[in-house]
């Protein structure tokens, strides 16, 4: 089936659904909040991206599912970045489609709509307010009305401030919750950006190398934190070190990817005795 | 340690961010009072007596009160949103201006139509459309308002929608200036050209030469920049203020977040130039003149200093900074005039070298000091 085909008939299903579903938002096809009825948030389908004639990704198949943390893997210029940038919207794709669950079609949208639609994405470098305080920097990434008069008359509420304190324990940075985020340890500051990201209450959350120029124990500390996210939240981590991948994977799927396309899929176990990522890792 | 009790953190929250502490609210009751005091002394107590103020002190003082407040419309600008203008002399002298046509239209009573001598000279038979009604004081008075905030808007609108940051937004806000000031000094303009607007006589049918006078306009800075003060305040602790902050230190980044910057940079832009059209509407009343220097660069660079040489992003500071230079000023010009550029920009000079936080900042530090002095 023709991906246009198949976004019609996704469309019309989605329709159809929403008409006997009794939802509050009949009248919209097209709506807001990500369908994800079928168990997938994301959903790349034969998605090519070339510079100048190099493929940065070649024909990337790849669906993540509710609730799942996905680790990709795969060496320098295998497109890990690039395939971030396809589905936050920085980079669109020469071909191929991407889904934000059934119904959102990413290749439509903004940067900002597809930040707002529910996919956030921490960069490497982490980039906190440096002059206000832990609780703050929560308080101005919280999901709310970003408007002016919103935020002029905006009143913290006991709702939001349980939230902020849920999320401040979750990052473990309670104790430093009053501290002015320019005095966190490097560690700190990535997490208090997740919990950042966490505040906006996004569906699907990308992580590029979340533990780069992490110490041993802020190392562990994130993948204890990652898997603690797993199940209420979607993860997409991307990261080069393998040590840490084998700590946070589990019996959860890892994807390889190499020169734009996938070359594996499957446990860290699996994976690792795939005998051509053994190659593509070692074996050059 | 696993979690702060969640009440502690609302409630902490709350605290942060109330407007004044109690001991900053009643330092402010205080000095508020001291100030008001004053005029009292100059129109009840004798002269002879020692605690008799000179009317040219309070005279002087009412004239610092204006300058503190354009200071502190500029602090919310420059110490909050990081948005440093080299022109708000322009929007002081937009309100002294739509004030001080009101004052010369009520030079004679009874005949708010007859024209001042720059038009009789120029041969105009009637005022321009623009001063129509500004023998009204309300009107001339929305027009303080009005004007200034409808082109702060303007410019502000096109400048930050472009991402004009930086020096180049200083630049421009300077240039803006310049380019008024000339448009002002003109003849034919119809804003009585290098002499500006003086000779007042009245406001509202009182005297304005006459002591009770000058102290209900003393007051009324006193009250205004007292207002002005807690308005910014309210700003700041708000969630809109901690935005303000984020626009200086990560534009980027509170896009990235979902905030949109423009919004929030105007508003704040255009509330700090209608603050400093009110202080120059304050300010033409007291000092009985308008003329185009007030939108020289000279002018809108000293606000800077004073905002820098208080203590940026406090708001109290610089008031204190406006206050602190300005009475130098007077010294120096009264006693080693040729010296007061020199001095003025040493002060500029030590103050970014030594006190990067102003006057504010070191009073901060010393009083740290003295409480882990008395504490181990």
């Amino acid at each position: 089936m023709k991906p246009e085909h198949a976004r019609k008939l996704q469309e019309m299903m989605v329709a159809v659904e929403s008409d006997h579903g009794g939802d509050a938002s009949y009248g919209h096809v097209a709506t807001r909040d990500v369908d994800t009825r079928h168990g997938v948030i994301l959903y790349l389908e034969g998605i090519t991206v070339s510079f100048d004639g190099f493929k940065a990704l070649n024909d990337l198949n790849l669906d993540i599912g509710v609730g799942e943390l996905r680790c990709i893997i795969g060496p320098n210029g295998a497109g890990k970045t690039t395939m971030m940038d396809v589905i936050t919207g920085k980079t669109a794709p020469s071909s191929g489609t991407a889904f934000f669950g059934q119904n959102i079609d990413l290749s439509k949208l903004s940067e900002a709509e597809i930040a707002h639609a529910g996919i956030g994405r921490k960069f490497q470098r982490p980039t906190v307010f440096e002059n206000h305080s832990v609780v703050e920097n929560l308080e101005l990434a919280m999901k709310t009305d970003k408007r002016v008069k919103p935020t002029l008359f905006s009143r913290l509420t006991g709702t939001q401030a349980d939230a902020i304190a849920q999320t401040l324990a979750l990052i473990r940075l309670t104790p430093e919750a009053w501290r002015p985020a320019g005095l966190l340890s490097h560690g700190q500051k990535q997490w208090l950006e997740i919990g950042m990201l966490l505040m906006q209450e996004p569906q699907l959350l990308l992580l590029d190398e979340p533990v780069a120029g992490m110490t041993d124990a802020e190392t562990e500390r994130t993948g204890e934190l990652l898997n603690e996210l797993k199940g209420k939240h979607s993860l997409m981590v991307v990261e080069h070190d393998m040590d840490f991948v084998a700590s946070i994977a589990g019996q959860g799927k890892v994807t390889v990817l190499h020169e734009g396309s996938v070359l594996a899929e499957g446990t860290m176990a699996q994976v690792q005795a795939d005998q051509r990522v053994v190659e593509v890792y070692l074996g050059r | 340690m696993t979690a702060v009790a969640l009440p502690t953190l609302a409630s902490q929250f709350q605290a942060n961010n109330r407007l004044f502490s109690p001991k900053a609210w009643s330092s402010l009751a205080a000095a508020v009072a001291f100030l008001a005091v004053l005029p009292l002394l100059n129109l009840v107590v004798p002269s002879d007596h020692p605690l008799h103020v000179s009317s040219y002190a309070v005279a002087l003082l009412g004239k610092f009160m204006c300058y503190a407040m354009a200071a502190l419309a500029l602090d919310l600008v420059w110490g909050y949103a990081g948005i440093l203008s080299l022109g708000h002399g322009l929007f002081f002298a937009l309100g002294g201006y739509a004030q001080g046509m009101y004052l010369m239209r009520s030079i004679n009573p009874g005949n708010a139509g007859a024209l001042p001598d720059f038009m009789v000279f120029l041969d105009w038979k009637a005022y321009p459309w623009y001063w129509a009604f500004t023998e009204h004081f309300a009107y001339a008075m929305m027009l303080v308002l009005v004007v200034p905030g409808a082109l702060a808007f303007l410019f502000g609108y096109f400048a930050f929608r472009s991402r004009i940051k930086g020096v180049y937004f200083s630049i421009i806000t300077q240039a803006m200036t310049f380019a008024a000031m000339l448009f002002f000094f003109r003849n034919e303009t119809g804003f009585g050209g290098n002499n500006g607007f003086t000779g007042f006589q009245r406001i509202l049918g009182f005297d304005i030469t006459a002591p009770d006078t000058r102290a209900v306009l003393y007051w009324t800075t006193l009250a205004m920049l007292a207002g002005a003060l807690v308005f910014a305040r309210a700003i700041t602790q708000s969630k809109l203020g901690r935005v303000l902050t984020a626009v200086r230190d990560s534009e980027h980044r509170l896009r990235f977040i979902g905030y949109d910057p423009l919004g929030f940079k105007l508003f704040v832009w255009c509330v700090s130039a209608v603050m400093c059209s009110i202080a120059g509407a304050l300010y033409v009343p007291q000092v009985g003149i308008i003329n185009p220097s007030e939108m020289s660069t000279e002018n809108s660079i000293e606000m800077v200093i004073w905002v820098a040489t208080g203590g940026r992003g406090t708001l109290i500071g610089p008031i204190i900074g406006a206050g602190a230079v300005n009475g130098l000023k007077t010294w120096f010009t009264s006693v080693l005039p040729e010296f007061w550029l020199y001095a003025l920009g040493l002060i500029f000079v030590l103050t970014t070298l030594f006190l990067p936080q102003g006057i504010v900042g070191l009073a901060r530090r010393l009083a740290g000091r003295y409480s882990k002095g008395t504490g181990s």
